[in-house]
C-alpha cells in the first residue's frame, strides 16, 4: 500500500501552502486533489491581492498559485490530481478515485484543505439555465475564458458579488446591477467603488422576485425589501438581463471531517458546522488536521496562513522541528493571521475564530 | 425613501468621509502641483502603498488596518502608488496649471490612445465632461494596471475618477 508522512486533501491555497511548509521542514508531502489542475481557486483571482508584503498582498492571486505550486516542484511534494478523496478510515487510511479506479494510500499524517462551495438562493426561475454561482462565472471567465452571458444581474454584495462583476466587466460583459438583500454593502468599499464608476448601480434592501424565461434567462424582476426582509409590492423593477450569478456565501465542504468522526462547532458566521481545531489546527481526532475553508469561510490569505499553520505542526509531531523552532514559526503565523483578522472587517472572524478555539479547550 | 450616503450605502466614500481620512491632500497642495489623493476610507488589512511610495509619503504603520496617512509635503505626485493599490483607490490630480489633470488606474481593455477625447465620469459612473487623455503609462512593474491621466476643467478635479469604459468594437 502508498505509504507518506503528510496527505493534503486539497491542493487549493491552504493546502499547497502546507504541503511547502511542511516538505520544507524535511516531511514527504502528497497533497491530492478531485481536478485535473492544481491551485484551488486561485488561478481565478486576477485581482491584486490585499494584506501586507508577508501576505503576498498587491500580487495578482493566479500569480500567487504559480509561485505555490513551483515551490512544491522544487521541494518534491507529490501532488496527485483526479484524486477524488472518498474516505477516510481508522490509522489514517485514504481512500480515493482515479480515473475510475479505486486507490489508497496510509498517512501518518492528514490536512484536510477541502475548501468551501458557494450558496443557492432559491426563487422563481432559479433552474433556468443562465443562473450561476459567481464563483462559476469567475471560473468560466478566468480560467476557460468563455463569457457567460452579455448582460448579468449580480446577487449580493460581499467581496466575491463585488469582484466577480469587475472581472465580468474586465471580460467584456455588462453588469447591470447588483442587487443585495442587506439594508449596506457587505464586502470592501473600495471593491464597490470599482464598480461603481464603472456606472453599476447596487440596490440595497433588494432581492429577485422571479427570474424570467422559458429556456433561459430573459429577464428580472428585482423587488425592495422593507426592515423585515418582506418584498414591498409596488417597488419591481425589470432587469433586461440574460445571466444571474449568485453570490450569496460560502459553506464549508466538510464531509469528510464528518466521516471521520471530528467533533463540530456550529458558528454561522464562519458558514455553519465547522470541525473544532486547536491552535495547531489538529481536530479533535489525533493526527487530523483542517486548513483554510473547510474551518471556516474567510479568504484566500487567511487560508494560506492556515495552511503553513497545519504545516509546521504536522512537521513538528513527526519531530522534522524541534519545539523551539516550530514555536518561533508558529507565532510568526499566528502574528500574521492576527492582522488579517482586525478591522471592521475581521473583527467578527477573530471572535468567530476564539469561539472555535475555546470549544476545543471546553473538549479538553 | 432618500439615498444614504456612505461608502458602506452607496459604494464609494461621501465628500463628509473623503474629508475626514488622512490620506486626502488640501485644497493648498493640489493648487502646487501633484499629489496623491488616498480614498481609503475603511480600514481594511492591507498596505503596498506605503511600500510602494520612494519618497516615505505614506503610513499605514501598525495594525495594517490603519486608514492610509500621505505627508502631503512629501508626495510629489509621481503615481507609483495609484497601481500598487489593489483596492485602485489612489488617483493623482494636479491643480496647477490652467486645466487640472487626474490620474486614475485603469483595467480594461481596449485602452484609449494619448490625445483621444474621452467620456470622464464621476465616482458613480456618471460621465462629467470630455476630457483629453494627455499620458498612459503601463510598465511591467504595474503588471497589467494602466495608469491614465487626462485633462479636464478645473471644476472636476474633484470629481472625475475614471474614464467610460470603451466597447470590444470601439476598437
Amino acid at each position: 500500500m502508498k505509504t507518506t508522512d503528510i496527505a493534503v486533501i486539497g491542493a487549493g491555497p491552504a493546502g499547497l501552502s502546507c504541503a511547502v511548509e511542511a516538505a520544507r521542514a524535511g516531511a514527504q508531502v502528497t497533497v491530492l486533489d478531485e481536478n485535473l489542475k492544481p491551485g484551488g481557486q486561485l488561478f481565478k483571482q486576477i485581482h491584486k491581492f490585499f494584506g501586507s508584503r508577508e501576505h503576498k498582498a498587491g500580487i495578482r492571486g493566479f500569480r500567487i498559485g504559480q509561485q505555490l505550486l513551483e515551490e512544491t516542484e522544487k521541494l518534491g511534494v507529490e501532488v496527485l490530481l483526479d484524486a477524488a478523496v472518498y474516505g477516510i478510515y481508522e490509522d489514517r487510511l485514504i481512500a480515493y478515485i482515479t480515473d475510475g479506479k479505486d486507490h489508497t494510500i496510509k498517512a501518518k499524517k492528514i490536512v484536510m484543505a477541502t475548501g468551501a462551495s458557494e450558496n443557492a438562493l432559491a426563487f422563481p426561475g432559479c433552474t433556468l439555465p443562465g443562473v450561476m454561482g459567481a464563483g462559476a462565472a469567475q471560473t468560466m471567465i478566468n480560467v476557460n475564458r468563455v463569457l457567460p452571458g452579455q448582460k448579468i444581474i449580480m446577487v449580493g454584495s460581499g467581496n466575491v458579488g463585488l469582484i466577480v462583476s469587475y472581472q465580468l466587466m474586465q471580460a467584456g460583459a455588462d453588469v447591470l446591477a447588483l442587487i443585495e438583500a442587506a439594508p449596506k454593502i457587505g464586502g470592501y468599499g473600495v471593491h464597490a467603488a470599482k464598480i461603481r464608476r464603472a456606472g453599476v448601480q447596487i440596490y440595497t434592501s433588494t432581492t429577485i422576485k422571479e427570474v424570467l424565461g422559458e429556456e433561459k434567462v430573459e429577464g428580472v424582476i428585482a423587488v425592495n425589501l422593507d426592515e423585515k426582509w418582506q418584498q414591498v409590492t409596488g417597488t419591481e423593477k425589470h432587469f433586461n438581463a440574460d445571466t444571474v450569478c449568485l453570490a450569496v456565501g460560502l459553506s464549508p465542504l466538510t464531509e469528510l471531517a464528518w466521516m471521520a468522526g471530528c467533533e463540530f462547532t456550529f458558528i454561522p458566521s464562519l458558514g455553519g458546522h465547522v470541525p473544532i481545531h486547536d491552535r495547531n489546527m489538529e481536530t479533535t481526532l489525533k493526527g487530523i488536521y483542517i486548513a483554510g475553508d473547510i474551518t471556516g469561510v474567510e479568504e484566500a490569505s487567511s487560508a494560506m496562513e492556515e495552511g503553513r499553520l497545519a504545516g509546521v505542526a504536522c512537521a513538528e509531531s513527526l519531530e522534522y522541528y524541534d519545539e523551539n523552532k516550530a514555536l518561533e514559526l508558529k507565532n510568526q503565523i499566528w502574528d500574521r493571521l492576527d492582522a488579517l483578522r482586525t478591522g471592521p472587517f475581521g473583527e467578527g472572524r477573530f471572535t468567530a475564530k476564539l469561539k472555535q478555539l475555546d470549544a476545543r479547550r471546553q473538549l479538553a | 425613501m432618500t439615498q444614504k450616503t456612505g461608502v458602506i450605502y452607496q459604494g464609494f466614500p461621501s465628500e463628509d468621509e473623503l474629508s475626514r481620512i488622512p490620506g486626502m491632500p488640501s485644497e493648498e497642495r493640489i493648487k502646487k502641483g501633484s499629489v496623491a489623493c488616498i480614498e481609503c476610507a475603511q480600514e481594511i488589512p492591507c498596505n503596498p502603498c506605503e511600500e510602494a511610495c520612494p519618497y516615505g509619503a505614506i503610513t499605514v504603520g501598525k495594525p495594517i488596518t490603519n486608514l492610509p496617512k500621505l505627508d502631503q509635503d512629501k508626495c510629489i505626485g509621481c503615481g507609483l502608488c495609484i497601481a500598487a493599490c489593489p483596492g485602485l483607490a489612489i488617483f493623482v490630480v494636479n491643480g496647477s496649471k490652467e486645466k487640472a489633470e487626474v490620474s486614475f488606474p485603469f483595467e480594461y481593455y481596449p485602452l484609449p490612445n494619448k490625445g483621444d477625447e474621452m467620456d470622464c465620469v464621476d465616482r458613480e459612473g456618471n460621465m462629467v465632461v470630455k476630457g483629453k487623455v494627455l499620458r498612459i503609462v503601463k510598465p511591467p512593474k504595474y503588471d497589467a494596471t494602466a495608469v491614465i491621466t487626462v485633462e479636464v476643467p478645473m471644476e472636476h478635479l474633484k470629481t472625475v475618477r475614471s474614464i467610460k469604459r470603451l466597447g470590444r468594437s470601439d476598437r
